[in-house]
């Protein structure tokens, strides 16, 4: 049943969420008004004039193969991350629920590189991935398979998602194994005693009482993969080779602060702002129905 | 107690006498993209300013790349946080020049202070990518370099050719290549900046142009003209090198210089700049050679410079704008010009500075050393050799290297690239020439 309250007045419930109302408007509805804005004029890069141009960055955006293609490479990247670093979390967190000994020091090591930022993880991979001096591209090399992520495009993206995927496992283990941990047993022994093998548990009674958890992760992961791998893509591929690693938010970034054309910049956060309130929608309207909580 | 009273007493008194001390000095922040070796060398220059006078402290800022420094410059600039002197590419020439009011010209701001200063001791070559058409020098000349061969000689060895071997054509330089690569040399060939290296300087070096209206000297409406012919010949065979193994694509930037200065590199193409570097961590023989050009066109025209000049921004008081015109002459002086250019491999930007190297013999003791200049001004400058002046063209550049990125990995032809290339730039041309009507 859901509670309801009911205050009477009007101000102590203003006063309540009016926190609220402020950081949405100071964090959201004003710089998002302010890209909207922009997005309607070509500036000069040290904003000493500007005109107005209507819809005429959206026009130059929209006949970009380049920014269409960077709809592409966001999908892929997007979902590889998620799917990948969902599904090891899950793995993981199935693992380290059945063990009895030593439990706090796998998922200590196993948290651990949570605690890494973006932008540092991506350093390390390159390192180890470095045409150079990298001892990953040294074996390969060993084993008769040219590494070259600056040349090749399927490489880098690879090592974008498996950099990206690296530090979200931690983060999606910590959330299964809570979820895993959350599953009466008595539920599972029962059907144990009925003869259940452990694929029929796992698969209808672990991964549907999962699926709260799950839903949550994949909302998330979903936000990360478009937001906050920034520092990983610059540190790694900046964008490259031939645009096969940017995506959206990069480009975002990119053609704003790298090339100084702020109206295409503005015009494409516009455009993001957009695509994000479509993909919640989609989110909580069909996927969440499938959730039982 | 009464120890303690008058330690703090004392304390305090020094404390304001060392406060008004540093605020007689008046301080001229400078951002640079600056590090490693050229850092250390920066810095001494700046050392040895501030001692020299009592009245201005420059105070120098790395702020990245040279990409990274332009557009930490420019975000301040709109901040209104902007530094007095700007450190700005040769790329980004264009972007300042159209920003009138974003900075103090060069001839201005000596004239303002009462600075003696002389634009024409400069190089022309060099200061002309700084002068408006109509004589008036904006920026002033930091560092200049131009594109030349290296070689690797212990690995010319080791490939069974003569290090000494001619290699003036891409015709004989292909030869060496195959050799060495029968021999079992893993990097015969790499090359850093690919586009400044093998489209900018190639087109002024075989006197073609790289884009319309004199390379945009001649004004906005300008458009791209790379995807010529002799353009085409140039990229497709470095496209076959890399199919072939012969040339390995190593990053956009300098970063092939690493595997040539750790010995892995037999020739590259890189900037005469790479000197500093070469010199200090080489464990091997190196040599300087001129860039190679084809031999169908006659004798080479000249190269043109990278590098980057000083921009004095605006909106800053008349002491500050004093104390930077006093540090820009000092720059500018013969013996910092002459140990610039000796120490880094830049050009001598004052005709001073390159007559005082070379009278002191240091020519002769670092055979190669003068390669790049008498590359620069063996002859008298075309409309397409005396630059080039486009708008948004790091962002060009970057298109650039995405479609060679395309030529190396086999996934397109030199022509599809380089057409599609020209087709890109030109749609940003047109944007920077609206914005800055």
């Amino acid at each position: 049943m859901e509670k309801r309250v009911f205050f009477k007045g009007w101000w102590l419930p203003a006063l309540l969420v009016a926190p609220q109302l402020l950081i949405s408007f100071v964090f959201f509805f004003y710089p998002s008004g302010q890209a909207i804005w922009n997005s309607l004029f070509l500036p000069d890069p040290f904003g000493l004039k500007t005109e107005f141009v209507g819809l005429d960055n959206f026009r130059f955006l929209l006949s970009d193969p380049y920014y269409l293609a960077s709809f592409k490479t966001t999908v892929i990247f997007s979902t590889a991350v998620s799917v990948s670093s969902m599904a090891l979390g899950l793995y993981l967190a199935a693992l380290a629920d059945r063990l009895i000994k030593g439990a706090g020091v796998y998922q200590t090591l196993l948290i651990w590189p949570y605690a890494i930022a973006p932008a540092i993880a991506g350093v390390l991979w390159l390192f180890m991935f470095n045409g150079n001096i990298g001892l990953a591209s040294y074996y390969l090399k060993a084993l008769g398979y040219e590494w070259n992520h600056t040349l090749k495009g399927d490489q880098a993206m690879f090592l974008v998602i498996l950099a990206s995927s690296w530090g979200r496992i931690s983060y999606n283990f910590l959330f299964f194994l809570a979820g895993l941990q959350a599953i009466p047993k008595s539920i599972i022994e029962a059907a144990a005693i009925d003869g259940a093998s452990f694929w029929k548990r796992f698969g209808t009674i672990v991964i549907p009482l999962l699926s709260p958890i799950t839903f949550f992760l994949l909302v998330v992961n979903i936000v990360y993969a478009f937001f906050d791998t920034f520092g990983v893509i610059h540190t790694i591929t900046s964008g490259g080779p031939e645009q096969s690693t940017t995506i959206l938010v990069y480009k975002v970034f990119s053609d704003g602060f790298v090339s100084q054309d702020l109206g295409s910049s503005a015009a494409q956060s516009v455009i993001l702002l957009v695509l994000v309130g479509i993909l919640t929608v989609i989110q909580f309207k069909y996927i969440e129905r499938k959730v039982h909580y | 107690m009464k120890h303690l009273k008058a330690i703090i007493a004392s304390i305090a008194f020094f404390a304001m006498f060392a406060g008004t001390s540093l605020q007689a000095k008046v301080e001229i922040q400078w951002w640079h993209a600056f590090g490693g070796r050229l850092g250390e060398l920066l810095d001494e220059q700046v050392n040895k300013f501030n001692a020299s006078q009592d009245k201005y402290t420059v105070v120098h800022t790395r702020k990245g790349n040279y990409s990274e420094t332009l557009n930490a410059g420019i975000a301040a600039f709109r901040a209104g946080q902007h530094p007095n002197i700007l450190m700005v590419f040769e790329v980004g020439t264009a972007s300042l020049m159209a920003a009138k009011g974003a900075y103090v010209p060069m001839y201005q701001l000596m004239k303002d202070a009462g600075q003696r200063f002389n634009p024409n001791g400069f190089v022309s070559a060099v200061s002309g990518y700084y002068t408006t058409t109509d004589g008036k020098m904006l920026s002033m000349p930091y560092n200049s370099s131009t594109p030349v061969l290296w070689v690797n000689k212990d690995l010319m060895k080791k490939a069974g050719l003569d290090p000494e071997m001619d290699l003036s054509t891409w015709k004989r330089v292909g030869n060496a290549l195959d050799a060495a690569k029968a021999k079992g040399i893993d990097m015969p060939f790499c090359t850093c900046w690919h586009s400044w290296v093998h489209l900018e300087n190639f087109s002024a070096y075989h006197n073609i142009p790289f884009a319309t209206k004199s390379n945009g000297f001649a004004g906005l409406d300008t458009e791209l003209a790379f995807n010529s012919p002799v353009h085409i010949k140039h990229i497709q065979t470095l496209g076959k090198w890399a199919q072939e193994g012969k040339f390995k694509y190593m990053g956009r930037r300098n970063e092939a210089g690493k595997n040539f200065r750790a010995g892995e590199c037999m020739l590259m193409t890189e900037s005469s700049a790479g000197y500093a570097g070469i010199k200090k961590e080489a464990k091997f023989e190196f040599g300087i050679r001129h860039l190679p050009y084809y031999g169908a066109t006659e004798a080479p025209q000249n190269t043109i410079i990278g590098g980057s000049s000083l921009w004095a921004l605006s909106g800053k008081s008349k002491e500050e704008n004093k104390g930077t015109a006093a540090f820009l002459a000092f720059l500018s002086r013969t013996d910092i010009q002459a140990k610039w250019h000796q120490d880094t491999g830049y050009l001598g930007v004052t005709t001073a500075a390159a007559k005082k190297t070379k009278s002191s013999g240091f020519y002769k003791a670092n055979p190669g050393t003068d390669l790049a200049g008498i590359q620069m001004m063996r002859n008298k400058v075309t409309q397409n050799s005396k630059g080039l002046r486009l708008g948004s063209f790091d962002q060009i550049r970057g298109i650039i290297d995405e479609e060679m990125e395309g030529v190396y990995s086999g996934k397109k032809t030199a022509q599809v690239a380089l057409d599609s290339a020209v087709r890109r730039g030109n749609v940003l041309l047109r944007r920077f020439e609206r914005a800055n009507k």
